[in-house]
């Protein structure tokens, strides 16, 4: 059964080299080529699952070695795959999101020319993504870890024809190899301190380790993280990355990809749980960027803009859990997975609504469409619904026992996370629910766009909107059922807790208050961030041009000035010390070789004259050197 | 005393005393036997043969006697001569083992390669039907004049110079086998003088070849007798010409005689003796400050033996440098080391820099020489067995290379016969790009990049000098390297990115013979780069000097 752990990634992969390298022959079925791979995989991860759920808790890790990676003297490193409760729970998702925004594809790319391409890039996503979870050690993840860089690179430009695009893929490159230097430093102060990067290794020899070692292993690895993730500092190329087809937005940047922080965090818990300083930065982090992109979202009129804020908030729930220690890595990792339906979902339905009307994403021109798009509609209010936590679907499970879980941190510390986490929950409800009844209800705000197909072309034509064909329902339909009840299938009877725990360690909380006060709380949250909503959005007239709004707002459409202060912080600095360099480089450096250079020249020249062409000279040159050397001689002798 | 020095006493006796036959062991001399007895067949067909078969005949008889002189190299070297059963033959004169059959076998490669450049005769257009060679048609007729023409018109050819080569290269077999100061000055002169001779008998510019010939064979003689003093002085010192008594002398194990304790009190015999012999050989490898005859001499000579010159004579007397320094001074002493090290410094430096402002690729690759002098001679100055093979195989790499650049100037031409001017090169890798791309080859390598024989020689030596205790000589090396660097470069550069000029010269189609030397220095060159590992086995195991 094992044997089938390296064929998770091996369909995938096969199926990226194929439409890649494979040429024109596969335009007309390489998309369902792409989808079958994902499909395939997702079947070996289905059957590796129920296998392992056969087996006692204990027995359900396994390791499989591929080959002798880099067998160097004193340096060894494996290929190896490591599938255990953790990795499989990650494996399920890719690969089930995975294949759905596949199907999805198929119908979002139809008219697209590079649609073949598109579809190896994704296969591409997901080969690169189960590396990155089934890694048995750091240095294979990191293989996986560049690898979703490149893909996401490659998706977030691919409308390369677009200015924006190019840039929003290099924004997030750039961004991301902040976060990968630190990738790549923590791995080498592993190797320094353990002599082995494998986790059972380095988890082995941790406690071995001094406080102030595994406290820079630990905010290396938060730097990789936030950097993945989008967290504060390194949070600013999320929005742009929207510039993306929206599929990407929803396998990559939104369910898969971006949450690849908070595994690392995860399962380096053996880490972070011996650094509490840099337990206590992941949390902080997680807070920060919680209310960051929570306010972000509430400003965004782009829809995609808007969920893309909630995500990076959704995802400061999930570091703020993690940060907590035993008590929060098993929710961290429950809200990751309903997370991962819902925002999948949602980002599926704004792609169905741009679908509908041309390809406009500005939230002020929808308004009115549940009549015109009702499935769409539908699984739409049904991920709204859960990210919000309305009671019993998937986001009210996974966000209370975050919630739970940071006051029962305990001191004042709990009682200022319990308190972010609060606010956290009531502005998700403010801004989910403009982006409902901007989109959704209210009056229609449509306008004309250019047409861009047919013989029409140039001319401005009122969009009409319609509902997507079934390929793209179909997915939005089956995320909606994940929507609904993962969060409950996860709750009864602790099921998920009890399957993730031998993994990441659980202990319970002391919360100083009940756990149904919470709860209430939470719910009252909710409720005041939709009446809140509602009362602004829900009853008059919307404005199709944007209010000037209060100084927050007009920060907050500007990603609370993050882009400014990189640029003032960094760029700036930045240039001014490369343009030093240069001038260094051309008066310095350069007035040195060229002075080196004109003086060995002068020189030659100066030595030139001295071969001038008589016999007599070379004699009288020869003598003297003779007469040189022959002294010389005698004066070391006699010395 | 030697048995040399014996032999001439009892001649001066005369009286009743029978002269004992010196032993000579023929079989073991044969390579140098099997060059002279080729040469002296060709003076004979030089006075026999008609005019007309002389060419086919000499170069045919020069390819064979080199031929027949290497296999007997080969099988001397297979029969152990250079390593198991070295030794000293001809009464101790001359030494058979490895570092000589080595430096035998490049020689007569080398003259191999320069055989194929002399007997090219498809470069220049043919007059009246008879097909013209680098060498002028007769060498006694005043350059110009009209013995000169009709000479010319009555197609005559210097084919002399093949058998003139060929007594060279037997005194070039011999020098590096000296185990004698008498013998090794004999082997001087038997190269240099059909040297002085070859350099004045160049076709075109004759005037100017005549010119480099005479500037040879003064500042030649003047060396040859600093080098004839020096071993009087050095006789004076041990009372002996042979390098390994020389040694014991020094050493204070040889025999004490009441003329040795006398004699031996005073070094400044030894020392102003060594000097002197020293300088004979610096001026023949081209050493600061004995080079100034390079650039003028290389640049008159005919080309195609500038390129025996540069390789050849320089192998030769690199061996009787190092059979100098390593059988009758082993170890640099102090009192002379840093003599020793300034040459070797001034060598390198003065060559590199120089070169930098050549307007004229022969007088480039003339200083281009000198640097690579400087270079050898830090492998020298290592004074360990590594820097022996060091200097062996950088010789090997340095001979295919010097050849083969040397065969492609004979290539590019204009009407005045070769375009030696720099200017004239310029975007030459436009027009011919094959043949541009070689030079750069040869070019890369005398820079030391690596993947060509340069790189490994230059690599070796400088290895074996950092081990022997010379890291400063080393750190200069790279530097002087590093400017040489710089007009090897510019050659390039000028070929590659530069626009040809509307009349600039013309690469002319060669016949076989210098297409065979050009292939073989590319192969060697690139050989010697990417694999050179059995070569350098090779050289670290002829690096063995016999002694007594």
């Amino acid at each position: 059964m094992n044997s089938l752990i390296p064929l998770l990634v091996a369909a995938p992969l096969a199926g990226a080299a194929l439409l890649l390298l494979g040429g024109r022959v596969l335009d007309r079925f390489g998309h369902w080529l792409g989808t079958l791979a994902a499909a395939l995989s997702f079947a070996f991860g289905l059957v590796l699952f129920f296998d392992m759920l056969g087996r006692p808790a204990d027995d359900r890790a396994v390791h499989v070695k591929l080959f002798s990676w880099i067998p160097v003297a004193g340096f060894r490193a494996d290929a190896a795959f490591q599938l255990d409760q953790l990795s499989i729970t990650f494996v399920l998702l890719i690969t089930g999101v995975g294949t759905l925004i596949h199907l999805y594809s198929v119908g979002y790319m139809a008219h697209d020319e590079r649609r073949r391409r598109f579809f190896g890039y994704l296969n591409l996503f997901l080969a690169a993504m189960l590396i990155l979870v089934l890694a048995d050690n750091y240095l294979l993840l990191y293989v996986g870890w560049e690898g979703v860089g490149l893909a996401s690179y490659l998706l977030i430009g691919f409308w390369q024809h677009k200015p924006s695009a190019a840039t929003a893929a290099k924004k997030a490159f750039l961004v991301n190899r902040v976060g990968d230097v630190g990738l790549s430093i923590a791995i080498m102060l592993m190797f320094t301190q353990f002599g082995d990067f494998s986790f059972a290794g380095v988890f082995e020899n941790a406690p071995q380790a001094s406080q102030g070692k595994l406290t820079a292993i630990g905010l290396m690895l938060l730097l990789a993280a936030c950097g993945k993730s989008a967290q504060v500092p390194l949070q600013s190329w999320l929005g742009d990355a929207m510039e993306g087809p929206t599929p990407v937005s929803a396998l990559i940047h939104a369910a898969t990809m971006v949450t690849a922080g908070v595994y690392l965090i995860t399962r380096s818990h053996a880490v972070f749980d011996l650094a509490p300083d840099a337990q206590t930065a992941v949390v902080c982090v997680g807070a920060v960027t919680l209310i960051f992109g929570a306010v972000v979202g509430c400003a965004k009129d782009d829809i995609k803009k808007a969920l893309a804020g909630s995500t990076m908030s959704q995802i400061g729930y999930m570091v703020l859990a993690a940060g907590l220690g035993p008590i929060g890595y098993v929710f961290a990792i429950m809200h990751l997975v309903t997370h991962g339906f819902f925002k999948a979902g949602l980002f599926l339905g704004a792609g169905s609504v741009m679908h509908g009307m041309d390809d406009e994403v500005n939230m002020r021109h929808y308004g009115g469409l549940r009549k015109y798009m009702p499935i769409t509609f539908v699984t739409f209010a049904l991920g709204y619904l859960a990210i919000i936590g309305f009671p019993f679907l998937s986001g009210y499970f996974s966000k209370d026992k975050i919630i739970e879980a940071a006051f029962a941190k305990g001191g004042t510390e709990g009682w200022i996370l319990g308190l972010v986490t609060l606010v956290g929950a009531a502005v998700t409800a403010f801004y989910m629910t403009r982006v409902m009844l901007l989109t959704f209800f209210g009056q229609k705000r449509w306008r004309p766009t250019a047409d861009t197909s047919g013989s029409a072309a140039g001319e401005e034509r009122m969009p009409h909107p319609h509902e997507s064909p079934a390929s793209m329902t179909v997915p939005m339909i089956l995320l909606a059922f994940g929507s609904v009840f993962a969060g409950g299938l996860f709750t009864l009877n602790s099921s998920f807790l009890r399957w993730l725990e031998p993994v990441t360690g659980h202990s319970e909380g002391h919360s100083p208050l009940p756990s149904g006060v919470v709860t209430g709380l939470t719910i009252a949250c909710m409720l005041a961030g939709v009446g809140v909503s509602y009362l602004m959005y829900g009853r008059g007239e919307v404005p199709v041009v944007p209010p000037i709004g209060s100084p927050l707002t007009r920060a907050a459409r500007r990603d609370l000035l993050q882009d400014d202060f990189n640029h003032a912080v960094l760029v700036r600095p930045g240039s001014a010390l490369a343009a030093a360099l240069v001038y260094f480089d051309i008066k310095g450096l350069d007035g040195f070789v060229n002075g080196l250079a004109a003086t060995i020249g002068g020189v030659s020249s100066r030595l030139r004259r001295v071969q001038n062409g008589y016999v007599r000279s070379y004699a009288l040159s020869m003598f003297g050197g003779t007469l040189v050397l022959v002294a010389t001689t005698l004066l070391m002798r006699s010395a | 005393m030697s048995d040399v020095h014996s032999l001439w006493m009892a001649a001066a006796g005369g009286g009743t005393a029978s002269i004992p036959a010196p032993q000579i062991e023929y079989g073991q001399l044969s390579p140098m036997l099997i060059v002279f007895g080729a040469a002296v067949l060709g003076i004979l067909a030089e006075a026999f043969l008609p005019r007309r078969l002389r060419w086919g005949t000499q170069v045919t008889l020069a390819l064979a006697g080199l031929a027949a002189a290497f296999v007997a190299v080969l099988v001397l070297a297979n029969d152990g001569y250079g390593t198991t059963k070295s030794g000293l033959i001809a009464m101790g004169s001359v030494a058979l083992d490895g570092p000589a059959l080595f430096l035998q076998g490049v020689i007569l490669l080398a003259g191999v390669l320069a055989v194929l450049l002399y007997a090219e005769r498809r470069l220049d257009p043919r007059v009246d039907g008879v097909p013209l060679d680098a060498f002028t048609a007769q060498g006694a007729a005043a350059p110009g004049g009209e013995q000169e023409k009709q000479a010319a018109k009555a197609g005559f050819a210097s084919t002399e110079v093949y058998p003139l080569t060929l007594f060279a290269i037997g005194g070039m077999l011999l020098f590096p086998a000296a185990n004698d100061l008498l013998t090794m000055f004999v082997a001087l002169e038997v190269f240099s003088l059909p040297l002085y001779l070859l350099c004045a008998l160049a076709r075109r510019r004759r005037l100017l070849s005549q010119e480099a010939a005479v500037k040879y064979f003064l500042l030649g003689s003047f060396a040859s007798a600093f080098f004839l003093f020096g071993s009087a002085l050095l006789y004076g010192y041990a009372g002996s010409f042979r390098l390994p008594d020389i040694h014991d002398v020094i050493a204070g194990t040889a025999p004490a005689t009441p003329a040795l304790a006398s004699s031996t009190q005073n070094d400044v015999l030894l020392l102003v003796g060594l000097a002197m012999v020293a300088v004979g050989l610096f001026f023949k490898v081209g050493a600061v400050p004995f080079h100034s005859w390079t650039p003028d001499v290389y640049q008159g000579a005919p080309t195609p033996v500038t390129g025996f010159m540069a390789a050849a004579t320089k192998v030769a007397a690199f061996g009787a440098l190092l059979r100098l320094f390593y059988v009758a001074f082993p170890g640099l002493r102090w009192d002379w080391r840093p003599v020793m090290w300034a040459v070797a410094i001034l060598t390198m430096v003065v060559g590199a820099i120089l070169a930098v402002t050549q307007q004229d690729v022969k007088r480039l690759l003339a200083y281009s020489s000198i640097a690579h002098a400087g270079f050898i001679l830090t492998g020298v100055i290592a004074s360990n067995r590594q820097g022996v093979g060091a200097v062996l195989f950088y010789l090997l790499a340095y001979t295919f290379v010097t050849l083969g650049a040397f065969a492609v100037v004979t290539l590019v031409r204009d009407s005045k016969g070769e375009a030696t001017h720099l200017s004239s090169w310029a975007g030459l890798g436009r027009r011919s790009p094959l043949l541009a791309a070689v030079f750069a080859l040869f070019l890369l390598s005398f820079a030391g990049i690596p993947l060509t024989a340069g790189f490994t020689g230059k690599f070796a030596v400088f290895q074996a000098a950092a081990a022997g205790g010379a890291t400063p000589l080393v750190i200069i090396g790279v530097l002087s390297s590093a400017v040489a660097a710089f007009f090897y470069i510019r050659v390039i550069v000028l070929m590659f990115f530069s626009d040809p000029q509307p009349n600039g010269p013309a690469v002319a189609i060669p016949s076989a013979f210098t297409s065979t030397a050009i292939s073989l220095g590319v192969i060697a060159t690139v050989g010697l780069g990417v694999l050179p590992q059995y070569f350098l086995d090779l050289a670290s195991k002829a690096a063995m000097f016999s002694g007594h």
